[in-house]
């Protein structure tokens, strides 16, 4: 059974529809990286899955459960977790409270202050720092640590290493090679950087318009191809294994 | 005068505790209760019908009331409140105006006209006072509000800073949706802080009572030094709600020495002038920043 | 081969130009009538044209421009205040009650400055304080006697059916011309831009708006809208005591028959007014209970029916009597059968 299947599912910015009858499935262990230029859809598609953004119709499932209409909090509690684009953790609020205020109100699990630090070393110094402070690479290391506090069975990683530098996002996909590693925890990733979601995960799905443009694994789709999918150049569109 | 002073300054304590609901409604759910100085009428009144019909103790019809308020503040803010939140800063300015409407009105409709006091009820209490050197004396009422005011704030801080509550009402106010997607649920989070807010302004209109007379429509009065307090303090920040209260109260206080109308024309008259000097302030700081600019660039 | 089809604007619909029509026959009618309706018909729709003013003012800051007061009373009541003063000084009655409005509303230039730079609650609240300022000032005043306040005793003066008349007369034009001047102010460019303004102020800035100078005009059309209500309030009482003149009961009133009625439409006050003094007639005795039942309705209005009665009626029916719009038409022949293009116009209705 998929951990996560989206079926048909249509979300609309106003007037404007940005997820259009989308679906695809995550196995359990998975790591699934969505591609696609800006305004393809990506965003409203995670808030979609994480709770945030209503569906206008379609069916959400996590672990055999119709969760579409569950509001964002009781998804947490079910196991999913988001780290949403532009991190948004609370500024005022120190590293460890932004960290605590999750785990309180998450799951029960192996993930908590002291395993998350273990797992996050840079932050152990910054613990009592109020995250407005921070830089950016350290608060998006905040917002991993935040949303693994939930003890999700499902992650989703939003644009993670937008406005990063180099160095930092090495870092940071070190620390999610861990956890993929792991195998315990089912991620769906949003990139930019084609070469690590290419990279990082097992399979790709490119967004177009809201739709579907190309999807397949990574260790068989090719730089033309998904270039192609990601500009809607030719027909280059359907699924590829 | 220093008598005058020194009154102002604990009459900024009742201000503190109406004004800390008020301050609190808007810093987590970002909307002005119109109603707020007639919920605090409201708490009055149940205190007095606990004393005079079921023949408590003041101070326990102030304890049991307490409760009461907060359930109210927990059903409007979970019936009414929430579902005007969606509509812009309109409705729920035009809601809790309605709402201030229907309470007075029920109010002058159930209790009729007659203006009330708890003065008879806690004796000796509303007019004793220690005496201090240099002729100065300190009412005892006055004084015991100053410090639940304190105690009040304080528990405030404290509830904020280290409860798993307060942590949620920090984040949800901060953001929202992010809360929501730590596992907070806002729904709730708002509720509790109505329920809070609502049984501060009980509380507040309690010793409003004790202290002076009060009828069903002395609730907008109220609410406008609430307000002003707020403002005077420094919209957002707690213990701001005490200092606004005090300056507010000092000015009221030395006001008065003047006439009766002054006591709430110097208390208009320096929101006013607060208003109008942060409006300046924020168009000074925005041309002087951009000059900054400017220099840094050469 | 297609025909690039012509598009034109148009500001009228049929339904605009009757209503109109009906609008001015109506006017003529009512103007005639101190000759055949007894006293108290004409006491009472003095009484309707106030409302009139005040819902249509009210609906114009919150409706049009945004600007939600929980003050207007103060230029209610500082016109009547005005107005006495004048009087006192040897005026006629008449007069002093057109320039006491006028003076009023001479006022909100200045305040315009101060209190439009506020935001949203802080400035619902700055206005209630300065209408509370106002009339504890106003009660320094000897003349005004503190709390008793006093009367406009010259009216005393005319004989009680010509006062009555009169009285009419001055509260019909009042209502006609500031309704029209609303009317013509809406579906110009202020109200465009005013729209524009409620609906999104950074980006109505970004294409060039003068967000001030348009949130003043309105400003200061409401205040005198609201002064004349205060006069003719005053011609008719003749008594005036700071609580009631300055009474943010008003405020109440104007909100309900605003919001019932319609906002953002600019027949939703009329008809909310015109609700309001039937309510009024009918239940005005139960004094506290109406008031509460009065402030009842307003919050079920503000929960279920934010668009109002008329609100409502307009998005069922499509009708619009007096459209502060405009539609495109297109058409290949610029003749007669051109089908009708309703371009939409995009309004925030409701949520």
């Amino acid at each position: 059974m998929s951990l996560l299947s989206v079926e048909n599912l249509v979300a609309r910015h106003g007037l404007l529809t940005a997820v259009q009858s989308f679906s695809f499935a995550v196995e359990p262990g998975e790591v699934v990286a969505i591609v696609g230029a800006n305004g393809a859809g990506k965003t409203t598609l995670f808030r979609a899955i994480a709770g945030v953004h209503a569906a206008a119709s379609g069916v959400i499932r996590f672990a055999g459960v119709d969760v579409t209409a569950l509001p964002p909090h009781k998804r947490v509690a079910a196991g999913i977790a988001m780290v949403p684009e532009g991190r948004r953790l609370f500024p005022d609020m120190t590293v460890s409270e932004n960290l605590r205020i999750a785990g309180e109100n998450g799951r029960r699990g192996d993930w908590s202050l002291a395993t998350v630090l273990d797992a996050l070393p840079q932050l152990r110094p910054l613990v009592g720092v109020p995250a407005g402070q921070l830089s950016g690479g350290q608060r998006q290391a905040v917002a991993i640590g935040r949303a693994l506090m939930s003890n999700p069975s499902l992650l989703l990683l939003d644009e993670v290493s937008l406005g990063l530098s180099p160095i930092a996002v090495e870092s940071l996909y070190e620390t999610l090679a861990v956890l993929k590693a792991s195998g315990e925890t089912t991620m769906i990733v949003v990139e930019q950087d084609l070469d690590r979601a290419l990279g990082f995960a097992d399979r790709v799905i490119c967004m177009l318009e809201g739709k579907t443009a190309l999807e397949g694994s990574a260790a068989a789709l090719t730089r033309p191809q998904i270039a192609a999918a990601y500009f809607g150049l030719g027909a280059e569109a359907g699924k590829v294994h | 005068m220093l008598d005058a002073l020194i009154q102002g300054i604990l009459l900024g304590g009742y201000y503190a505790i109406l004004a800390a609901g008020l301050s609190l409604m808007f810093g987590v759910l970002r909307f002005i209760n119109l109603a707020h100085g007639d919920l605090a009428i409201l708490g009055a009144y149940l205190v007095l019908f606990g004393v005079e019909r079921l023949g408590l103790s003041p101070w326990l019809a102030v304890l049991a009331v307490l409760p009461v308020m907060a359930t109210l503040g927990w059903l409007l803010q979970g019936m009414l409140f929430a579902r005007t939140m969606r509509g812009g800063f309109l409705l729920p300015l035009l809601t809790t105006f309605g709402l201030g409407a229907v309470l007075q009105n029920g109010m002058f409709g159930l209790f009729g006209s007659d203006a009330k006091s708890l003065g008879n009820s806690i004796g000796s209490l509303s007019w004793d006072s220690w005496q201090l050197p240099f002729d100065i004396s300190l009412g005892k009422l006055p004084v015991i509000t100053f410090v639940i005011a304190v105690i009040v704030l304080a528990g405030l801080q404290l509830l904020l800073s280290y409860t798993r509550l307060g942590r949620a009402i920090r984040a949800t106010s901060a953001d929202p949706e992010a809360a929501e997607l730590v596992g907070v649920d806002a729904a709730t989070v708002h509720r509790a802080a109505a329920a809070i807010a609502v049984a501060l302004a009980g509380l507040a209109g309690a010793f409003l009572a004790m202290r002076a007379v009060i009828g069903p429509y002395s609730g907008p009065a109220q609410l406008i030094f609430a307000f002003e307090a707020v403002v005077i303090g420094g919209i957002g920040s707690l213990w701001g709600t005490l200092i606004g209260g005090i300056i507010l109260g000092v000015s009221q206080s030395l006001g008065s020495l003047l006439s009766p109308q002054w006591f709430q024309l110097a208390g208009h008259t320096l929101f006013l002038g607060v208003l109008g000097a942060r409006l300046y302030l924020n168009h000074a700081a925005s041309r002087g920043g951009l000059r900054l600019n400017l220099k840094g660039a050469r | 081969m297609s025909v690039m089809p012509r598009f034109s604007v148009e500001r009228w619909t049929r339904a605009g130009r009757v209503t109109i029509g009906v609008a001015l026959l109506a006017l003529a009618l009512l103007a005639l009538l101190p000759g055949f309706a007894s006293g108290l018909v004409i006491d009472k729709l003095t009484t309707l044209f106030v409302y009139i003013l005040l819902a249509a003012m009210w609906n114009l800051l919150a409706g049009y421009a945004g600007l939600v007061s929980v003050g207007q009373q103060v230029f209610f009541g500082l016109a009547a205040y005005f107005a006495l003063r004048l009087v006192d000084l040897g005026m006629p009655p008449y007069l002093a009650l057109c320039l006491g409005a006028g003076a009023a509303g001479l006022t909100a230039i200045p305040l315009s400055f101060f209190v439009l730079r506020l935001k949203g609650g802080e400035f619902a609240i700055a206005m209630w304080v300065v209408a509370e300022a106002v009339r504890v000032v106003v009660m320094l005043d000897p003349l005004v006697q503190g709390e008793t306040g006093t009367s406009l005793i010259a009216m005393n003066s005319f004989d009680p059916d010509l006062r009555r008349n009169l009285t009419f007369w001055m509260a019909l034009c009042a209502t006609a011309l500031i309704l029209g001047l609303t009317y013509w102010l809406l579906r110009g460019r202020v109200g465009a831009a005013a729209q524009a303004i409620r609906d999104d102020e950074e980006a109505s800035v970004s294409v060039g708006v003068k967000v001030m100078r348009v949130k003043q005009i309105i400003f200061v059309l409401a205040a005198v809208g609201c002064a004349f209500a205060g006069v003719i309030w005053l011609a008719s009482a003749i008594t005036f005591q700071p609580r009631t003149n300055f009474g943010v009961q008003w405020t109440v009133f104007m909100l309900f028959m605003a919001l019932v009625g319609g906002l953002r439409t600019f027949e939703g006050p009329i008809l909310g007014a015109v609700l309001f003094f039937l309510l009024q007639e009918f239940f005005g005795d139960f004094g506290a209970w109406y008031l509460a039942g009065v402030g009842a309705l307003a919050v079920a209005f503000a929960l279920y029916l934010p668009d109002g009665l008329w609100g409502a009626i307009r998005k069922r029916t499509g009708v619009e009597l007096l459209p502060t719009g405009v539609r495109m038409t297109a058409g290949e022949q610029p003749q007669s059968t051109r089908p009708r293009v309703r371009s939409q116009r995009p309004a925030k209705d409701s949520a």
